[in-house]
């Protein structure tokens, strides 16, 4: 498999900084234990972690023929073997079948409706350097974090457009963005949505539970990849790059009270159908311990970020995008499915149609800049992006376009009790 | 005399109530035209919106609302759920669904009887989702329940009367409306419900997900109408079991 090119050294880097960069992305042996908890971390006993690596590292999914495919989609209920064989190369010929089957499933569970939420980052700093990331610690961007008249101006901004749910985003920085600050947040986004997410670094439960009390109720964290060894080389420092305290963020969210949790792979890091079976499956294990909980995934794939514009997603092609998408649907029909503006307008268009719930709209991966983006005003100070979108549609224009094509868009569907 | 039944001191003609979930917003008031419909089900989640897109807009004036409790996990969240949908002005008729599963949504027996006691207590006329359990339908009744709604398959599923045998029992032991709610696909499923004894039948995906909305909802009351007109007629001698013998069994007998 090829590989990206991940490391851009930034002029504006110390002396020292820049060899602490390169001796991280060099010798392997200079950087931290990445199975190993770090102080203040959490540890819960839970087996869930046991049970999705193992399976994932025994699946070799070109045993699959595509006799087993064809008796996958035969099959009433979709257990793990057949979702392995949904999954493999086996099944490419066989997308439309899924998709049709996959469109049964969704429109069973949530008949014609697309929920609609926004993204809205409230800092960037970040203490990790994550090689694939915009906000990692060594790119040169402009940093910012809001303070709480400002949050409050994006949340009027955004919620005077029409959107009633909110996912709030920070880089992964304790000392810029305490738990204390971003709880503030949620209370200031109760007041103007309806319904209130996380994606933010991970906490411990009692840290989840007092978000909750703030107001937020569903947390999503990206595992980005469920290869720990390759999860090693992809996360050189800082506490992002503790893999099982990571993995554990659902469970301890469910632990502090949320009604529901998020997941995905980052797709074109590792061995994308690896890491989709292990989305999954993190999801199938935590759904049969915690049962009550509501369960989503995404499906992100690699994008360009500021300062390296050939970052890519490989070989995960929009084929085998929807492939993924498809056999997520089919093996858990219940589960919630977020198709970010990482994708474009005429794949996030069909993917409702077949798989997708939920989609974002009017969206700005930068810091402070939703005036400037929703009405025309120039802003100065703004912090910049995470990753560059691809599919710039406003609120208005994503709400018409769901309805065009005979779907309903739904702003809430939650109640905070 | 005009066939109708009765729930909370209300009177209703139609034996056909309708969920208002997973459609289209501007045909709803198609599907209740033709079904008839004098109920209407919506979650109160649903409700919990600005002017943009409120799904009660959508909703014929005529028909009485019936608001669920869904996304409740334990009585207490059903209890504050329904409280809720009393100050939004959705009125007294509460439908509870207390659900801790998120992959089947089975309903909680047992959370179900707690909030049925505390609503009905409140003045509420609560008429509770469950699982086809004669112990629990006598619970329900006692603690002071409106009808009940037990379930035919799982939600969504569109599999028809997999609890058949269980729900008849419930018909036969209680006085209470019970209205066969959840997994009715199929016209001739309802139809099925009806002739068994049912009050009424709740139907929402297989009318949202029909190719066309407003026929779908048109044959649901047909069926409906004929299950109910059957029951009442009797079901015929044929169907029923075993023959007549040509030389009767107590032909014997003297005096």
């Amino acid at each position: 498999m090829s590989e990206n090119q991940f490391f851009v050294d930034s002029d504006k880097l110390g002396e020292k900084a820049l060899e602490k960069k390169h001796r991280l992305e060099r010798e392997p042996s200079c950087r931290a234990n990445h199975m190993e908890y770090m102080e203040g971390m959490e540890q819960i006993s839970s087996d869930i972690m046991d049970k999705v690596i193992s399976e994932m590292k025994s699946y070799d999914y070109n045993k699959y023929s595509e006799d087993d495919v064809r008796r996958a989609l035969n099959k009433e209920t979709c257990g793990i073997e057949e979702f392995k064989a949904l999954l493999s190369p086996a099944a490419m010929p066989y997308l439309e079948k899924m998709a049709q089957r996959a469109k049964i499933e969704t429109s069973r569970h949530f008949g014609n409706t697309v929920y609609i939420f926004t993204p809205l980052y409230i800092a960037n700093y970040c203490e990790n350097y994550c090689v694939y990331c915009g906000f990692n610690c060594y790119n040169n961007i402009n940093r910012k974090r809001l303070n709480s008249e400002e949050i409050e101006k994006e949340m009027r901004v955004i919620a005077d457009s029409g959107i009633e749910e909110i996912l709030i985003l920070t880089g992964e920085s304790r000392g810029m963005s305490d738990v204390k600050y971003i709880g503030e947040a949620c209370r200031l986004a109760s007041k103007y949505f309806r319904n209130v997410g996380l994606e933010i670094y991970p906490v411990n439960s009692d840290e989840y539970r007092y978000l909750h009390e703030c107001g937020a109720d569903y947390v999503t964290v990206f595992q980005e990849t469920y290869d720990s060894d390759k999860y090693e080389t992809l996360h050189l420092l800082g506490h992002k790059r503790v893999f099982p305290y990571r993995f554990e963020a659902q469970e301890r969210a469910i632990m502090g009270g949320m009604r529901g949790v998020g997941f995905s792979a980052l797709l074109g890091l590792a061995d994308f159908r690896k890491d989709a079976l292990a989305s999954a499956l993190h999801v199938y294990y935590l759904q049969r311990k915690y049962p009550h909980v509501e369960y989503s995934l995404s499906c992100p794939r690699l994008r360009p970020i500021i300062n390296n514009d050939k970052i890519n997603p490989l070989d995960v092609g929009e084929r085998q995008l929807c492939q993924v998408l498809c056999a997520y649907r089919i093996f858990m029909p219940f589960v919630g499915i977020t198709v970010s503006s990482r994708e474009q307008k005429h794949f996030r268009d069909g993917i409702v149609k077949i798989a997708a719930t939920k989609v974002s709209a009017g969206v700005s991966t930068g810091i402070g800049d939703h005036e400037s983006k929703y009405e025309g005003k120039d802003i100065k100070e703004a912090g910049d992006e995470q990753f560059e979108i691809s599919d710039g549609r406003s609120f208005d224009e994503m709400y018409k376009d769901i309805s065009e094509e005979g779907l309903q868009p739904v702003l809430n569907d939650y109640v905070y009790v | 005399m005009k066939d109708t039944f009765k729930i909370g001191g209300k009177e209703f003609t139609s034996r056909f109530i309708l969920g208002s979930g997973k459609y289209s917003l501007d045909l709803i008031k198609a599907a209740v035209n033709n079904a008839g419909a004098e109920i209407i089900t919506l979650a109160v989640r649903r409700t919990n919106t600005k002017e943009r897109e409120n799904i009660l807009d959508y909703i014929p004036d005529n028909v009485t609302l019936l608001p669920n409790t869904s996304g409740a996990r334990d009585a207490k969240e059903a209890v504050r759920i329904a409280r809720m949908s009393r100050e939004l002005g959705c009125g007294d008729f509460v439908k509870i669904e207390i659900m801790k599963d998120s992959k089947y949504l089975l309903p909680d027996n047992a959370e179900t009887v707690k909030a049925t006691e505390i609503l009905a207590n409140e003045g509420f006329i609560v008429m509770p989702y469950m699982y086809p359990d004669l112990y629990t339908a006598r619970d329900l009744a006692n603690a002071g329940a409106a009808s009940i709604m037990p379930l035919a398959s799982p939600i969504g599923s569109n599999k028809g009367l997999a609890t058949k045998e269980f729900i008849q029992i419930i018909i036969d032991e209680t006085d209470l409306p019970v209205i066969v709610d959840a997994g009715i696909g199929r016209p001739s499923q309802a139809c099925e419900a009806m002739e068994m004894g049912a009050a009424a039948i709740m139907a929402n995906t297989a009318i949202a997900t029909a190719r066309d909305i407003p026929e779908m909802a048109a044959a649901f009351k047909s069926a409906i109408e004929a299950g109910r007109k059957a029951y009442l007629a009797g079901i015929g001698r044929v169907l029923e079991r075993g023959a007549e013998a040509s030389d009767p069994l107590t032909g014997f007998l003297r005096d």
